[in-house]
């Protein structure tokens, strides 16, 4: 199970990579264990606008849909086009290929609720209890 | 939850586990698709303990499945089964059986994990002078399916398999153990379905993933045995079989043998089937997007009925489900709608199965 450090994550799975305005964000290894095999990815529109902690996207497992949530509020600059075509990606590589979609942030202090990548591994330690 | 005799394996092996009508059963040990497609191209082996036997025996046995059943029992004979179904007077399925004849006195049930106490009082209420056990503590279920099966079990037994055709049975010893071996499966590949003693479950299983290593064998859950038998469309009590819906409405005519004696239900369906379906179960292809139970269909805009299964078939890639719609929308090349997350998906009536294996 990887948690890498230059991550930061929500208590809903999601991952968020912050480069300046931008925000990249996907689900984690753990979630696309706990899913199993992803065949359907709905991502939003470029230009929609997305709320903190509101479903933004959905991922369909062979048995059940299952929502992926805003981490931060902001507009969708870019999305990921290859995954509807392939998202199977997100199994295989949930922090590189299987990113989701790229959010410009509209306020930096909701980074602060999201979780290290220390905190986010003892998270799902706890879950698995 | 209950535990069946492989369960220690299964956590072995990692699988992810989950409740299944009280069980702790595994969904999957590598992988849905995988393990679907495994069975498929070679062979799966499926736990499958969680399901009820109950025996009806006794000088009245045959009158009381006949009387339970739609199917006409007295066509078996020994070492024969068949896929049935237990209805209401109204016609409304109580559950879908296989019942194997065993001898004339005697008939085991194959009932679903979640039904079997619902059953078992059913089928009490309704002996007729018959004797009614439940014996789901005397067997596990073990069910090897795919192209290979045959090939694999034939290594472990002296039982003549390729002389036993689909749904007969016999019984005899397999890997040393005793088992009822059944020409019979869910997942529309050919395949075995292995009835033992709860303590030889493990043995038995371990055999057989050692018999079929070569062939590439692979322990399959509960998620490829859905997505298999949907492919399949095969129904599933609970989706396709309710109470609220007739063997004639799921499709499953074939089943129901008007003319072999009365049955409960039987006057309910020979009405239905006078006056004409009006609710008909169909199968859907999607171009994009996958369909689940309870999903609106629409044509035209207007409702006209709801999935009742739905997923995206490893095989065809595309999203398939059976749902029940007004009988006027049920011709296959109907243009229909699924409404996913409310979006109105294009969709196709296709003729059933998705998928049937080459002879």
């Amino acid at each position: 199970m990887e948690f890498p450090e230059d991550l930061k994550y929500t208590s809903e799975h999601e991952w968020v990579l912050v480069e300046g305005k931008v925000a990249t964000v996907g689900i984690t290894d753990y979630a696309q264990e706990k899913l199993g095999d992803v065949v359907f990815v709905e991502l939003p529109a470029i230009g929609d606008k997305v709320t903190k902690d509101e479903p933004m996207a959905v991922v369909e497992s062979v048995k059940a849909v299952s929502d992926v949530y805003a981490p931060i509020s902001g507009t969708v600059l870019e999305i990921n086009d290859d995954l509807p075509d392939t998202p199977e990606m997100i199994n295989e590589d949930p922090y590189g290929d299987g990113w989701m979609v790229k959010i410009e942030i509209a306020d930096a202090t909701d980074l602060d609720d999201l979780m290290n990548s220390e905190a986010y591994e003892k998270f799902v330690a706890e879950q698995e209890e | 939850m209950k535990r069946t005799p492989l369960h220690t394996a299964h956590v072995a092996r990692h699988a992810r586990m989950v409740d299944f009508a009280g069980w702790e059963m595994p969904v999957q040990y590598s992988g849905i698709i995988e393990e679907h497609l495994a069975v498929r191209r070679t062979a799966g082996l499926f736990d499958v303990s969680h399901m009820g036997e109950v025996e009806i025996r006794g000088t009245e046995a045959l009158a009381a499945c006949q009387y339970l059943t739609a199917n006409d029992v007295a066509r078996l004979r020994d070492g024969q089964a068949q896929y049935t179904l237990l209805c209401l007077p109204s016609g409304g399925v109580v559950d879908d059986v296989i019942v194997h004849r065993l001898s004339a006195t005697r008939y085991l049930f194959c009932v679903n994990a979640a039904n079997r106490e619902r059953d078992l009082t059913w089928m009490r209420e309704h002996r007729r002078g018959a004797e009614v056990i439940d014996r789901s503590d005397d067997y596990a279920q073990l069910a090897l399916q795919g192209p290979a099966a045959t090939a694999i079990l034939a290594r472990l037994t002296a039982l003549p398999l390729e002389r036993i055709p689909a749904f007969s049975f016999a019984e005899g010893s397999v890997a040393g153990r005793h088992a009822l071996a059944a020409h019979t499966g869910y997942t529309g590949e050919d395949g075995w379905e292995l009835y033992c003693a709860p303590g030889d479950a493990v043995p038995l299983w371990d055999a057989l993933l050692d018999a079929g290593r070569n062939d590439g064998v692979v322990p399959a859950g509960l998620g490829a045995r859905d997505t298999l038998r949907l492919e399949r469309a095969l129904p599933l009590y609970g989706h396709e079989l309710t109470e609220e819906r007739t063997p004639l409405e799921a499709g499953l005519g074939w089943v129901v043998r008007l003319d072999k004696g009365d049955f409960i239900g039987r006057e309910a369906l020979r009405r239905q089937k006078a006056e004409g379906l009006r609710r008909k179960l169909v199968g859907v292809v999607l171009d994009g997007g996958i369909p689940r139970q309870g999903y609106r269909l629409r044509r035209d805009g207007a409702v006209i009925g709801e999935i009742t299964s739905g997923t995206k078939s490893p095989l065809l890639g595309k999203g398939i489900g059976l749902g029940y719609v007004a009988a006027t929308s049920s011709e296959v090349g109907t243009k229909v709608t699924v409404e996913i997350r409310q979006r109105d998906v294009a969709a196709e009536v296709v003729r059933l199965p998705f998928y049937r294996r080459a002879k």
